[in-house]
């Protein structure tokens, strides 16, 4: 180690021991984002306040939550929401939060699908995004069990079955994730731990990797342009501030940041307050009770989509039985997008409005998802089964098509 | 301007999938039904002239004996176990029966109980009989009377909690208001065919605007429920509402009260963070 001066002052202390001066431009001030990007680019960090929301307010629900199927319904819906001083406010911003960032998650991964932010080196932003997304599913799903509420119970009970589906060792495999025969007291422990230790733990690793993985291939541009920038990067510093095709992550990314973030602060707040019931399922407000089915089940809205994929295959095909059908289609559903990055086959990164094939594909992708997740709330029965079954199908065939669309529109040119 | 319509893009599909999922799913998951209605139209008017001191010897003669009126010195004279296992149910005290219940309904409730209470299915046509007998063999001056002498003696207020404890806590519990149901839970279920379900948290799984239209006439939206209707007026029945949203969601006032400060707190935080943002990007664009 060099010889050590003596510190003038604390920061200077600090920047002996742990550099803060260099961290501080290689996280911060010369941390380069392009400048031609819009809005939706402040999803990342909306996703992380909503993330942090999620963390504080279940801190304050940790300290008064009992995971025994005695005592849980009671614990949330008479210590936490009535007792605790403001226990139902962090009860509110939780419930109202595990929803909505599913909703700007889905925004992101579509602004990545329609920028095309997932190729030429951004590969593995997309992945470990995608494999965010599968962790906050997980904690979701682990999440909503715990009140012990109708919906809890069944919910998990349905989706603890689909396990059963898988060849050879289905049966066995429930039970091991169940810890019993049935959704049991051993259940709703498990699923606490995981909920509260072991998934937000393999979350934040995540994050860490999709934040890392930002670094080499840096963010994508409203063009998709390909920006050399060190260059870039010399202009800014050297003063041509305007001219620069970059602009430095503090403060100028994150002053525009703040402001959207501020803005859907008030949309998230206003759902806290006054407009929690589609996050907060009323029948959730009925205790567990194995022996008294609900009329309807469904998960929330987030997993409607791949849950119609599931059940959208309603009759046997081929001698193959439709569950196993639906299972196949729900297995392919989940790990389908994290496959873009080959599936499209196309070199070009462009926004979806300027390939001709691509954008065509891009729309009716958006409206199949939502046709599917409309479809997967509602009774399967009649014509809802049928438009569930074509939904499901097009939703594949889609994926199908795109290898075959992007190698076309690659030959044909952008443009 | 672009960004304004990503915006507007954004918020149209966001408010597609909404409207999917929730209006349109609960108007599927719950058919409309028609509203509640306070004045029993179904039943016939009972009409005569009643007669509060003749009402008080009916009174005497034909309810005591196994109503407690304790408003009017008539004492319970059974303990809740006791009563329970000879009626099948604990019987109603009708101290607050004059002011919470519709008067025709009351009168169509003594002549005929179930068909006033819509449990015909499960007393009459099962071979069962209602705890009551019916009093159709009284003519309509002395039901009137009975009817008139129940009112004279009703206070002219009830708290919301004596108004929900003498409507429904003889078969439902509330245990978060530590309310347990006077009915043993074995009795109410020979009863009833199931255990009534708590009611701490009815005001947030089932909401007002359901409640309104159940308690008024649960077949309407439950049929085939064992539970009557009871002939709540409509002041009875929203102070049953109002009891079960001061226990099922006792915070309602502090959320509605503190919402405005932080969505005001937040505007306010927008309005600096634009401009910031505005000042800031003024050096770059």
């Amino acid at each position: 180690m060099a010889k050590l001066e003596k510190a003038n002052s604390v920061g200077e202390w600090l920047d002996q021991r742990l550099a803060t001066t260099k961290l501080t431009k290689v996280m911060m001030t010369e941390y380069w984002i392009p400048k031609d990007i819009n809005f939706l680019w402040a999803m990342g960090v909306v996703l992380m306040v909503t993330f942090k929301l999620l963390i504080i307010s279940g801190i304050f629900l940790l300290m008064y939550y009992k995971p025994d199927v005695n005592m849980a319904f009671d614990s949330v819906n008479f210590t936490i929401m009535q007792d605790v001083a403001y226990g139902w406010l962090f009860r509110h911003i939780h419930g109202v939060a595990a929803s909505v960032v599913f909703l700007v998650m889905y925004i992101h991964m579509f602004t990545g699908i329609y920028y095309g932010s997932y190729k030429r080196g951004r590969e593995m932003i997309w992945i470990s995004g995608m494999l965010l997304f599968v962790l906050f599913s997980a904690e979701a799903f682990s999440g909503y069990m715990l009140p012990w509420g109708q919906m809890s119970y069944w919910a998990a009970y349905v989706i603890t079955n689909i396990f059963g589906g898988i060849p050879f060792i289905g049966d066995e495999l429930v039970v091991w994730i169940r810890g019993n025969f049935y959704v049991s007291d051993a259940t709703l422990t498990r699923f606490f731990m995981l909920h509260v230790f072991l998934v937000p733990l393999a979350i934040i690793g995540a994050i860490a990797l999709h934040f890392y993985a930002l670094r080499i291939p840096h963010v994508n541009n409203q063009k998709g342009e390909e920006i050399d920038f060190e260059e870039e990067a010399n202009k800014y510093k050297a003063g041509n501030k305007k001219r620069s095709k970059v602009i430095p992550f503090w403060p100028v990314f994150l002053s525009k940041d703040i402001f959207v973030l501020s803005a859907f602060l008030i949309f998230f707040f206003y759902l806290v307050f006054y407009h929690y019931n589609f996050a907060m399922d009323p029948v959730n407000f009925d205790p567990a009770d194995g022996l008294k089915t609900p009329a309807h089940i469904y998960p929330e809205w987030y997993f409607l989509w791949s849950y119609e994929v599931l059940r959208g295959f309603f009759f046997d095909i081929a001698g193959i039985k439709a569950a196993d059908l639906g299972l196949i289609a729900f297995g392919i559903a989940q790990v389908v997008f994290m496959l873009m990055p080959w599936l499209d086959r196309s070199p070009t990164v462009a926004p979806a409005n300027q390939r001709p094939y691509f954008r065509v594909w891009f729309w009716l992708m958006l409206v199949v998802l939502i046709v599917l997740t409309v479809y997967g709330k509602l009774p399967p029965t009649g014509t809802n089964a049928w438009i569930g079954f074509y939904a499901s199908i097009a939703f594949l065939l889609l994926f199908v098509a795109l290898p075959f669309l992007t190698a076309k529109e690659a030959k044909v040119g952008g443009k | 301007m672009k960004e304004l319509k990503i915006l507007g893009v954004i918020t149209f599909f966001t408010l597609v999938t909404y409207w999917g999922v929730e209006p349109l799913a609960h108007s599927i998951f719950h058919p409309h039904v028609a509203p509640a209605d306070f004045k029993f139209k179904d039943l016939p008017a009972v009409k005569g002239n009643g007669d509060v001191a003749k009402g008080q010897e009916l009174v005497a003669q034909n309810c005591t004996a196994c109503h407690s009126i304790e408003k009017a010195g008539h004492p319970q004279l059974m303990d809740d176990a006791t009563l329970a296992m000879s009626y099948g149910v604990t019987p109603p005290d009708l101290s607050l029966a004059g002011l919470i219940y519709d008067e025709n309904f009351l009168a169509n409730f003594i002549k005929n109980p179930t068909e006033a209470t819509k449990l015909t299915h499960k007393f009459d046509d099962a071979g069962r009989a209602f705890p009551m007998p019916g009093y159709a063999w009284m003519s309509d001056d002395e039901i009137l009377s009975i009817v008139a002498y129940l009112k004279s003696i009703a206070p002219k207020t009830a708290s919301n909690k004596e108004v929900f404890e003498s409507a429904c806590s003889r078969c439902h519990d509330m245990k978060y208001a530590k309310i347990t149901a006077s009915t043993p839970d074995a009795d109410i279920k020979k009863y009833m065919g199931s255990i009534p379900p708590d009611l701490s948290m009815m005001i947030r799984s089932r909401g007002d605007h359901y409640l309104e239209t159940f308690i008024n006439d649960p077949q309407k939206q439950l049929h085939g429920t064992a539970m009557p209707r009871v002939g709540l007026s409509k002041d009875g029945q929203a102070q049953v509402i109002g009891y079960l949203e001061e226990v099922g969601d006792s915070k309602k006032q502090e959320r509605e009260d503190l919402g405005p400060w932080v969505l005001g707190f937040l505007a306010i935080m927008t309005f600096f963070a634009f401009l910031w943002k505005r000042e800031i990007w003024n050096e770059v664009k």
